[in-house]
């Protein structure tokens, strides 16, 4: 096992990292930017080290900082957390040519599933069915760009190869808007990926997206922890997540946990990870992609599992071999998660200020993974992520009562926050009828709020 | 007429030089914050007499961006 491990992040999952280290014993070193000199995760950790100004490219996603950092305090493993460095192949290349274990899958799986159309081929040759579109990426020249696109079919989807996350995507109505739509999605994958490339997959009709939980030791055994349901969305980021998907029969249930096991195998995966799908209408799932890291809404699993994902993840790195079978992981119950994010509820624009005062909610079965506390300042450099409050219950009814109890509990003054969006959503009847899908939130945020 | 931050953030982009002429709802800058990027458009059709910031800066909300000559009654 690992003596000391560098925390290569920032805010909840930092915290969430060092928690987990300080329960196997493990000492850890935090890094931090000059925006982040007084936050939790600073003082929280063993040791911490300064690894540049606010802006992520100087600090937190800077290679050399860290890796220094890591040296110099004598560490013998870096955890990525996710962001920043965590899907980047050529940094755990670099964490392993410094003698570091890079607390994650291998750099070259990185590397396969991070290239998202060499992603969809593989999954494609390993019999995961894949959200139909080009196989290929898009080519450059125009016209033969709008011929693949016509091949496809609209209302589309441009995606750009070199990432995902919902990242410089664009949704093409027709074809006289696709000109417009490559010019924006391609300079908005090359700012995020330095990678220009794109790729055009179908749009689907008010799809959901259900993603499966894999573990994988070090010596080829791949297990799953079910699903999680991330169909409450907005700008394709994920704000509430629950297991089970209320949207999953068994048999679906059983096809879709199977087929993310044979693509976590088809890679040789290791480490935990996610298979993400959209699920459509008549109940057909396609692969999404894989992220090849701990997720933000990983607590879910974990409340419904019983399993800490973040601990097993550091044992596996270390090359301990799976501590559970498939028949040990039994779900209970229903979890549910809400991503409490710093924004103005009227304008929804993201709304940095400093935190004046904060009362977490607790409980029986009331999570809540935080970055912030009374007087941390939340600044325009990060993304705007502040806390997770996490419920489980028997059923899900009841975690949805339990978590609109946690969110009216819980007091965050000076920055605004997007509870009042999570308790309209939780109060609305389509949500309560699990019938939501993809698009809900942006048609709810569309109607005007009751007054 | 001025046309301010609406949010605290850095300018990605201003997309407008002095001389130019922007028509209503028409984006003049863009901002990041959080990792979002929200464009900033003009209130107003008129000629762009003053750029004060550039890609790069951190802006506070409120401060303003792009100085405006607003076009009269009837436009221009």
């Amino acid at each position: 096992m690992f003596s000391r491990v560098l925390v290569a992040n920032r805010g909840e999952i930092a915290r969430r990292v060092i928690r987990a280290c300080r329960a196997l014993g493990i000492e850890t070193v935090a890094v931090y930017s000059d925006a982040d000199a007084d936050a939790p995760h600073v003082r929280e950790a063993d040791r911490a080290v300064r690894v540049g100004p606010p802006p992520a490219v100087q600090s937190y996603l800077n290679m050399e900082a860290i890796l220094q950092a890591a040296r110099q305090t004598g560490c013998d493993a870096i955890h990525p957390g996710y962001g920043f460095l965590s899907e980047r192949a050529e940094f755990a290349r670099r964490c392993e040519a410094a003698g570091l274990v890079f607390i994650g899958p291998p750099a070259g799986v990185i590397a396969a599933m991070g290239d998202k159309v060499r992603a969809r081929r593989l999954m494609h040759q390993a019999g995961v069915p894949v959200v139909p579109g080009s196989l290929d990426g898009l080519p450059e020249d125009p016209a033969a760009a709008a011929d693949a696109a016509e091949a496809v079919g609209y209302p589309l989807m441009i995606k750009a190869a070199g990432g995902g996350g919902g990242i410089g995507m664009v949704r093409v109505a027709g074809p006289a808007d696709l000109p417009a739509a490559l010019e924006v999605a391609a300079r908005r994958a090359r700012q995020a990926f330095g990678n220009a490339a794109l790729y055009v997959e179908r749009l689907l009709d008010r799809p959901r997206h259900v993603e499966v939980q894999l573990l994988g030791d070090r010596h080829g055994r791949l297990v799953h922890l079910y699903e999680r349901d991330c169909s409450v969305q907005r700008r394709h980021q994920k704000i509430i997540e629950e297991s089970p998907s209320p949207a999953l029969d068994e048999a679906t249930r059983d096809a879709l946990t199977a087929a993310a096991v044979r693509a976590g195998t088809a890679v040789g995966y290791q480490s935990a990870g996610t298979v993400e799908f959209l699920l459509d209408r008549d109940g057909r799932f396609y692969f999404l992609e894989m992220n090849t890291r701990i997720q933000v809404e990983h607590p879910v699993t974990e409340m419904r599992t019983g399993v800490d994902l973040v601990q097993l993840q550091i044992r596996l790195a270390a090359g301990e071999p799976l501590p559970l079978a498939q028949e040990d992981i039994r779900p209970r119950g229903h979890a549910l998660e809400c991503r409490i994010c710093a924004e103005d509820p009227v304008t929804l624009y993201p709304a940095p200020g400093t935190v004046t005062a904060y009362r977490e909610p607790s409980g029986p079965h009331v999570r809540v993974d935080s970055g912030v506390e009374a007087g941390t300042a939340v600044t325009p450099y990060y993304d705007s992520l502040l806390a997770k409050v996490v419920v489980w219950a028997d059923d899900r009814p009841a975690a949805i009562a339990r978590m609109i109890q946690a969110l009216q509990a819980y007091r965050i003054e000076g920055v605004a926050t997007n509870i009042p969006l999570h308790l309209r959503v939780l109060a609305h009847p389509e949500f309560a009828a699990g019938r939501h899908h993809t698009e809900f939130l942006a048609e709810l945020a569309a109607a005007r709020p009751p007054v | 007429m001025e046309i301010r931050a609406p949010l605290t953030g850095t300018v990605l982009r201003v997309v407008v030089s002095p001389g130019g002429r922007v028509r209503a709802g028409e984006p003049v800058a863009v901002l990041e914050s959080m990792k979002m990027e929200i464009a900033v458009e003009s209130a107003a059709d008129g000629v762009v007499t003053e750029v004060r910031r550039q890609p790069g800066d951190l802006v506070q909300a409120g401060d303003v961006l792009v100085v405006l000559d607003a076009a009269g009654p009837g436009g221009v």
